[in-house]
């Protein structure tokens, strides 16, 4: 799948020999309707680029601030998010779905 | 995920070889599981990675070894293409879109060419030679778009005879009548014979080669997708 326009792992393997900080965050759960299956990736880096991604771009803003801690501090995080959500005025799912993503440093 | 395991998986992704990490969600650890390596993973957690493995199914996993997420990576789906055709080029560029790899199949040199399919997987060889050496199998779709009998029916006994998990063939329902009446001769039973979809592709009104390709290509999702274990 190397030419496939979402080759996440290798964008992450790509810019981490490049020297940038790079996290990696993947959908682990989801119930209800979610809007990206689960094992679906998205590749942060140190200056907030990404590709990939976990829903449908409601959440992404709130995860990439999240993979920037991870790269950081070097701590993965596991991370709810759904309408019950205290956040969910600001970083909710609108499709009313609840996921779980497990946010990761590429050392 | 250190940069090591990462570029082991990479290279189990390049080479197309079926491979699942598994990774502690609250502890340490982290593992690249596959047929033949398991990195010195707890056994029930290798165990549980080559079922999910066999099940194309990614999943966290709670149990007595705690909880843990499981990413299974398949290679990807792939579209075996009979008839190197305009509706050929238009397809192409969508799966690869929607994910998937694809393969062209026409022994007519002046129509299989890597100038018409640039980057692609071409055999010039006869349909059922070639489809014999793609090695079909679960994970893949057969679509014959030539309009020659010769070379779409010679296409269908193989693909008929695998377990590809879609097969269509373009044609009207006139053309696609007469299809089956030569298969039924050829000794092609009649169950193996309605795994066929023809006329090809959901009925969207499609009329270009771009729209017809993009009926082939919803078609084939929907397919895979009601097949797939809940």
């Amino acid at each position: 799948m190397k030419d496939n326009l979402e080759d996440v792992l290798g964008v992450a393997a790509k810019w981490r020999a490049e020297g940038r900080g790079v996290a990696l965050a993947t959908v682990v759960r989801t119930w209800g309707s979610s809007p990206r299956p689960i094992g679906s990736q998205l590749v942060v880096d140190d200056t907030g680029s990404m590709l990939g991604s976990v829903s449908g771009g409601c959440i992404e803003g709130a995860v990439v601030l999240e993979a920037r801690e991870a790269i950081t501090d070097g701590n993965s995080r596991l991370l709810d998010y759904g309408v019950t959500n205290e956040q969910a005025w600001e970083v909710g799912l609108a499709c009313g779905g609840k996921i779980q993503i497990y946010v990761e440093k590429v050392d | 995920m250190e940069k090591g395991l990462l570029a082991s998986l990479n290279l189990r992704r390049e080479k197309k070889m079926p491979v699942a990490v598994v990774t502690m969600l609250k502890d340490p650890g982290q593992w690249l599981i596959d047929s033949d390596e398991d990195g010195s993973a707890p056994d029930h957690i290798v165990g549980n990675a080559r079922v999910a493995l066999a099940e194309d199914k990614s999943q966290l996993v709670n149990d007595e070894g705690g909880s843990y997420f499981i990413h299974v990576y398949n290679p990807p789906l792939r579209i075996v293409v009979v008839g190197a055709v305009h509706i050929a080029q238009a397809l192409a560029p969508i799966a690869a879109a929607v994910g998937y790899e694809v393969a062209i199949v026409d022994p007519r040199g002046a129509f299989a060419t890597e100038d018409r399919f640039p980057g692609l997987e071409i055999s010039n060889e006869w349909p059922d030679e070639a489809l014999r050496k793609l090695g079909l199998d679960d994970r893949c779709a057969v679509v014959t778009l030539t309009h020659d009998p010769k070379l779409d029916d010679a296409a269908l006994e193989v693909a008929l005879a695998s377990e590809v998990f879609y097969v269509g063939s373009l044609g009207s329902k006139k053309t696609h009548g007469a299809r089956l009446k030569r298969l039924e001769r050829l000794g092609i039973d009649k169950e193996a014979m309605a795994r066929i979809h023809g006329p090809i592709g959901l009925p969207i009104g499609a009329r270009s080669p771009a729209e017809i390709a993009l009926a082939i290509m919803s078609q084939i999702t929907q397919v895979r997708h009601s097949q797939e274990r809940p």
